[in-house]
């Protein structure tokens, strides 16, 4: 057979192909950010200074222990019903006079907190707590706090307060009075301060 | 002078597009290889916990990361399989945070160093007496402000 010359391939569309390819690398290249629980660990202070005084009613106390089980307020507890025994520990209002809590939807049993402002929620763990089982716990109280939050920005303004913060987030694209909304999360905040105290695990034996 | 006469007539001549393939290529080849997906090699196992209230890490250079959990199956031989902390890219023990924050610390500019953030990704079978610790050291640092790194979904899972 006669060799004959091979046609030469058109390169034109080569350009295309790259750039095709370069920006799909462009656009697919997203580092995924991170994201998690954000808590403020306590300061060490120096000199030991007696706790602020707290009246008993107003701790509500969750341990975990090694098997992460948990014992809130001396009762044991499924995980499930945690967020709403902590929602009525803290929306309970059972305060009287300058305590009284005018917001507060709870029962008002006089035996749980008197008021959002005071209630604290302290968790204790055990050093052989799994991780999983303790952020677990944390994402439900921290849950309970928000969802009172959104109750309450929901009845004062109309809005959630998730969507109030993420607003506040992109500020830039807000349109509105930002210092008015920074004011009403503040408020909302104010209302149910988040209390958590983590504190240091009890020795296992 | 005649090297300067105009050229008659003749439309000017078309830029050759040949070399515009190479050109792309290379800047292809530069963003594949840039793009570095993470900076440092985790040596532990990173099965985080799952949660839903979370709050995202916005900026990258304001964050230090803290991994712990059991070291990956490749290093278990070498090292046990006793959970530890890593620290860039080795294995460091509970003592070694506080140098590693002041040294991040350093590293930073000075209005940005009361911003930064302790990332702690940990493996969610991890016992909580280390991460005590891990919390201590870091309230000794004076690094406050933690993150607990976990994925997106529903917290219950953890328990099972």
């Amino acid at each position: 057979m006669a060799k004959r010359k091979a046609p030469e391939v058109n390169a034109g569309s080569m350009a295309d192909i790259a750039f095709l390819l370069l920006i799909f690398f462009l656009v697919t290249t997203t580092i995924e950010t991170d994201s998690g629980i954000s808590r403020q660990l306590p300061p060490i202070n120096d000199e030991e200074q007696d706790p602020p005084p707290l009246k008993e009613k107003n701790i509500f106390i969750v341990l975990i222990n090694s098997n992460g089980e948990l014992l809130v307020e001396d009762e044991k507890m499924e995980i499930e019903n945690l967020k709403d025994e902590a929602k009525r520990f803290l929306d309970n209002g059972g305060g009287k006079g300058d305590e009284a809590c005018n917001y507060c939807r709870g029962p008002g049993d006089p035996k749980s907190s008197d008021n959002p402002i005071k209630a604290v929620i302290s968790l204790q763990n055990d050093r052989l707590t799994d991780y999983g089982v303790y952020i677990t716990v944390q994402n439900e109280l921290v849950k309970a706090y928000t969802e009172l939050r959104n109750r309450e920005a929901n009845r004062l303004y109309g809005r959630d307060f998730t969507a109030m913060v993420e607003d506040y987030k992109n500020k830039a694209e807000y349109e509105g009075d930002v210092d008015k909304l920074k004011e009403r999360i503040e408020t909302v905040k104010d209302m149910f301060p988040q209390k958590l105290s983590e504190a240091e695990p009890s020795r296992s034996n | 002078m005649s090297k300067f006469k105009k050229k008659k007539g003749g439309d000017t001549p078309a830029i050759s597009t040949a070399s515009l393939p190479d050109i792309v290529f290379m800047l292809l080849f530069f963003f594949m290889v840039v793009t570095v997906l993470r900076d440092t090699s985790i040596k532990v196992q990173q099965d985080l916990p799952y949660a839903d209230q979370v709050e995202k890490l916005e900026k990258k250079n304001l964050v230090m990361y803290i991994y712990a959990g059991k070291p990956s199956k490749r290093y278990q031989g070498q090292y046990g399989d006793e959970a530890r902390i890593q620290l860039n890219d080795k294995f460091a023990s509970v003592k070694d945070i506080q140098q590693y924050i002041y040294e991040e610390r350093q590293s930073k500019r000075e209005e940005l160093r009361n911003m930064l953030i302790t990332s702690l990704k940990v493996d969610q079978e991890t016992n909580m007496g280390l991460i005590s610790d891990i919390k201590q050291e870091l309230r000794e640092a004076e690094a406050l402000k933690i993150n607990y790194t976990s994925k997106e979904g529903d917290a219950i899972q953890n328990m099972k």
